[in-house]
């Protein structure tokens, strides 16, 4: 099965179609577009802390079309925005979850050799790279990148400048990237599991890419759709989204009209609610593994939580317009949408509970990637809570668009699945690398970013109770947001202070290639799951015999054993 | 305008409707703030008791206890209680209870990139008619000022005047991008959707001036896109529409 010898540099690491060199590539990329769409905050938080100030050092190195003398532009401001927003949930967290972790992992659980297709396993990968290329491409077209938000709206961006072409073609690349993953995903899922290994048996990782995949199967055409149709308004002279009588800056835009710009937003909230999900059903099955391991007990309700994921992304697609209650909808609408809200808040709180008490009774580990998992729980209880005077129409009203926002979804996105995808990084590191992360650098890294992000947005609360809208390049225009300013000064030196405290990890990350520690077994963390039953990294093809698998996920700590663990695939 | 008004709170409220927006926010984060401590100290616990402690094991079986179940089933039944007994009746109030035409003031309010273009239709309670073909710099609604329904109208850039004490009824609508109407002190948004022609209601029961913000990215001077609402007394209101008559007849 191992023909790696003979291939050279670029077949193997490169071009490669093994699932293990892909999910690095995936992860490696992610991680750098998820530090890009960071720099890119950071940047803006100089303007929201300081509006109009010149930027020291480094505001000197942009053009005069961004941040001419170091001040910033407000149209650079709103390129800024949207690329972040659009960069951290496309090319950033997606690939790292579910590319990254989803492609490394997914066969090696189930105890495959490869992806079902590993040839469009590849193809997946550069689809997304070449997503990746065109959107950093659009910084430097005439009137920079993209600037109508990451959402899009038209008619802003049916009018907006070149930039906005190029994210509808960077879109287009990536959604067909997540086809084609979610694709091999699902019959890789279905039919290249071990013996032995029913659906019952699974690790609940696996179950939450299968969730996972299903949505970006489901989801993502209604935006591939959408994107092409707001090319063709913009290239092609069509109105689907242009109403009729539109009058742009005093003069009649000369289109046919007669289209709609909630259509835009139905199409791209189908996709983008269910998107939310993608973003954290992974980091759920990271942070379950973890807990599991790191407990020693088996997982509290394992069939509730595979039954929890499941009606979670069923629920998902009926839940969009809950992005839209100020547009305007009629109150059956509104109340469909609000009461869909509330029900698939509780699926949340379940998985929640059940991962909470898995804890009791256990005898835990506290490792680094225990620490992340952990601190998964409370941030993603706040996201979680904080959607609620979202998703009920009548507090959303003074919520809606405010600051509210952006630090509910940042507590869901941000301290949950980044949290949770940096003790996936330190977990399954000995497994690809067969070295240990540093503990003493995992545990700055862990309690910086911890306390760092906890600083960036829990003021956003304040902001927007206080009424500050969000997307604002000059806040301090208001009388409301100027009241709330000393908090912008406060987030913004955290976020830097985050930047900081993320060079350790890089720093970590490289060193402990070479200098880690080496790991003495295949399987450091006595875990039972399969990957963790093959040689250490493993090589092309996995496994050295054709695992079996005798019973469920996690026999952590069964009765009569001297061993607190239990491998799946250990007949006795 | 009094800047002190505002702080780490809501915005002081001056609508009729907005006590019970705000009352919702209150209950919900009182139940979010009890709900997450209840947890957290659950958590905190569990972690000190449960830490790995040398012969001590795991125990292979799962906590056996109905407290669970019924923390979710109240969550559950508090949710049902927001949504049904708070949020659908204060919104349906908002939304579908509009006071009759004849007792409120009725405004057109037209957002464009980035400005608020207000007009009042004058005594008559007649809007002129207005056709995009007449906009002009100094005509940025399109009225056709020939139009008899059009001789008592005012236009207003920016400056939103209205009584304290009687229902203002605004249509709302835009004529490029989307703009988001939003006055905090009144617990107002509405998004202003062009192609859409949308209706908002709202009482001040207090004067004062506060602002309008746009509160939907709306292009390069979004931000800038601030009017201000004045909330006069009967009298005021009375004077400054004369004002207004006089300067438009210059
Ligand atoms: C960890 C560091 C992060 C910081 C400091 C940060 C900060 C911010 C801030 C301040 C905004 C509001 C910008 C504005 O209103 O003008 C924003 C917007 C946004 N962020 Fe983040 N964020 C972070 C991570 C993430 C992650 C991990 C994701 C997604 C997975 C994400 C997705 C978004 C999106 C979608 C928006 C909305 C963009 C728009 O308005 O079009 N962010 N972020
Ligand atoms: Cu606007
Ligand atoms: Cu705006």
């Amino acid at each position: 099965m191992s023909h790696s010898e003979h291939q050279s540099f670029w077949q193997k690491y490169i071009f490669s179609v093994d699932h293990k060199v892909i999910g690095c590539q995936y992860a490696l990329t992610g991680l750098v577009f998820l530090f890009f769409g960071f720099c890119l905050m950071m940047l803006m938080r100089w303007q929201l802390a300081f509006p109009g100030e010149p930027l020291p050092v480094i505001g000197g190195l942009f053009s005069d079309t961004t941040m001419p003398g170091g001040v910033m532009l407000p149209e650079f401001y709103n390129s800024l925005g949207a690329m972040h927003g659009t960069i951290m949930v496309f090319l950033g967290v997606v690939p790292l979850a579910v590319g990254g972790f989803g492609n490394y992992l997914v066969p090696l659980q189930i105890g495959a050799p490869d992806m079902a297709f590993p040839k469009l396993n590849a193809a997946s990968y550069w689809c997304y790279f070449v997503g990746g290329v065109v959107m950093f491409a659009s910084f430097f077209v005439p009137g920079g990148a993209a600037n109508s938000g990451w959402t899009s709206y038209p008619p802003l961006s049916d009018i907006a400048t070149m930039g906005q072409t190029f994210w509808l073609f960077g879109m287009v690349a990536l959604i067909t990237s997540s086809l084609l993953g979610s694709v091999n995903f699902i019959v890789t899922i279905v039919h290249l599991r071990a013996r032995g290994l029913s659906f019952f048996r699974l690790p609940f990782f696996v179950w939450a890419q299968f969730v996972t995949s299903f949505l970006l199967l489901l989801a993502f055409p209604p935006l591939e759709v959408a994107g092409v149709l707001q090319l063709m308004d913009r290239l092609a002279g069509s109105s689907f989204f242009l109403p009729s009588g539109l009058v742009i800056s005093g003069t009649p835009l000369g289109v046919s009209g007669g289209g709609s710009p909630l259509l835009w937003q139905h199409l791209f909230w189908f996709l983008a609610h269910p998107e939310v999900y993608v973003l954290i059903l992974p980091a759920i099955g990271i942070v379950t593994e973890i807990i599991v391991n790191n407990t020693r007990k088996p997982l509290y309700g394992y069939k509730t939580m595979v039954y929890s994921v499941l009606f979670l992304g069923f629920m998902s697609f009926v839940v969009w317009a809950h992005h839209m209650f100020m547009t305007g909808m009629g109150t059956t609408m509104s109340n469909f949408f609000q009461a869909t809200t509330m029900i698939i808040s509780i699926p949340s709180v379940v998985i929640l509970t059940v991962l909470i008490l898995t804890l009791w009774g256990g005898s835990i580990r506290f490792t680094v990637p225990m620490h992340f998992a952990l601190a998964f729980l409370p941030m993603f209880a706040i996201g979680g809570l904080t959607g609620l005077p979202l998703g009920l129409t009548a507090s959303d009203i003074p919520l809606h668009d405010t600051y509210y926002v952006i630090g509910h979804f940042h507590y869901v996105v941000a301290p949950g699945t980044l949290l949770a995808l940096f003790g996936g990084v330190y977990y399954w590191y000995p497994k690809v690398t067969g070295r240990m992360m540093n503990e003493k650098l995992g545990k700055i890294h862990f309690w910086g970013s911890f306390l760092c992000l906890n600083g960036i947005f829990m003021p956003m609360f304040i902001q927007g109770l206080a009424g500050v809208s969000r997307r604002l390049y000059m806040p301090t225009v208001y009388a409301h947001a100027e009241a709330v300013q000393g908090t912008n000064v406060f987030m913004s030196y955290s976020a830097w202070i985050l930047g900081l405290v993320q060079l350790i990890f890089i720093f970590n990350f490289f060193r402990s290639l070479k200098k880690g520690k080496k790991v003495e077994s295949d399987n450091p963390w006595q875990a039972t799951t399969l990957e963790w039953a093959t040689p250490t990294p493993p090589p092309h093809g996995n496994f050295l015999q054709e695992p079996e698998v005798y019973r469920g996920p996690y026999e952590y700590s069964p009765p009569g054993r001297t061993e607190d663990f239990w491998p799946q695939n250990e007949e006795k | 305008m009094n800047s002190s008004i505002y702080g780490w709170h809501l915005p002081p409220n001056v609508s009729a409707h907005g006590a019970a927006i705000d009352q919702l926010i209150h209950v919900v984060h009182w139940f979010m703030i009890a709900l997450f401590i209840g947890w957290g100290i659950f958590l905190l616990y569990t972690l000190i008791r449960f830490r790995e402690r040398p012969g001590r094991t795991a125990s292979y079986e799962s906590a056996k206890s109905k407290l669970p179940k019924l923390v979710e089933i109240s969550v559950v039944l508090f949710e049902v209680f927001l949504l049904i007994g708070l949020s659908i009746p204060i919104w349906s109030k908002v939304k579908n209870e509009f006071p009759p035409a004849a007792d409120s003031l009725v405004v057109r309010v037209v957002a464009q990139q980035f400005v608020w273009n207000i007009h009042y239709p004058g005594p008559d309670r007649l809007f002129g008619k207005s056709d995009p073909s007449l906009i002009s710099d100094s005509n940025a609604l399109g009225i056709d000022w020939n139009d008899p329904n059009a001789k008592d109208d005012i236009a207003s850039i920016n400056q939103f005047h209205f009584p304290v004490n009687k229902p203002v009824i605004v249509y709302l609508s835009s004529k490029d991008v989307i703009h988001s109407f939003a006055i905090p002190v009144l617990r107002v948004k509405q998004d202003a959707i062009p192609g859409m022609r949308i209706p908002v209601w709202f009482e001040a029961v207090q004067t004062g001036q506060f602002e309008i913000a746009c509160a939907q990215l709306c292009g390069v001077g979004h931000t800038l896109m601030k009017g201000y609402v004045s909330i006069d007394t009967p009298e005021e209101f009375e004077n400054w529409v004369k004002e207004q008559e006089a300067a438009k007849n210059l």
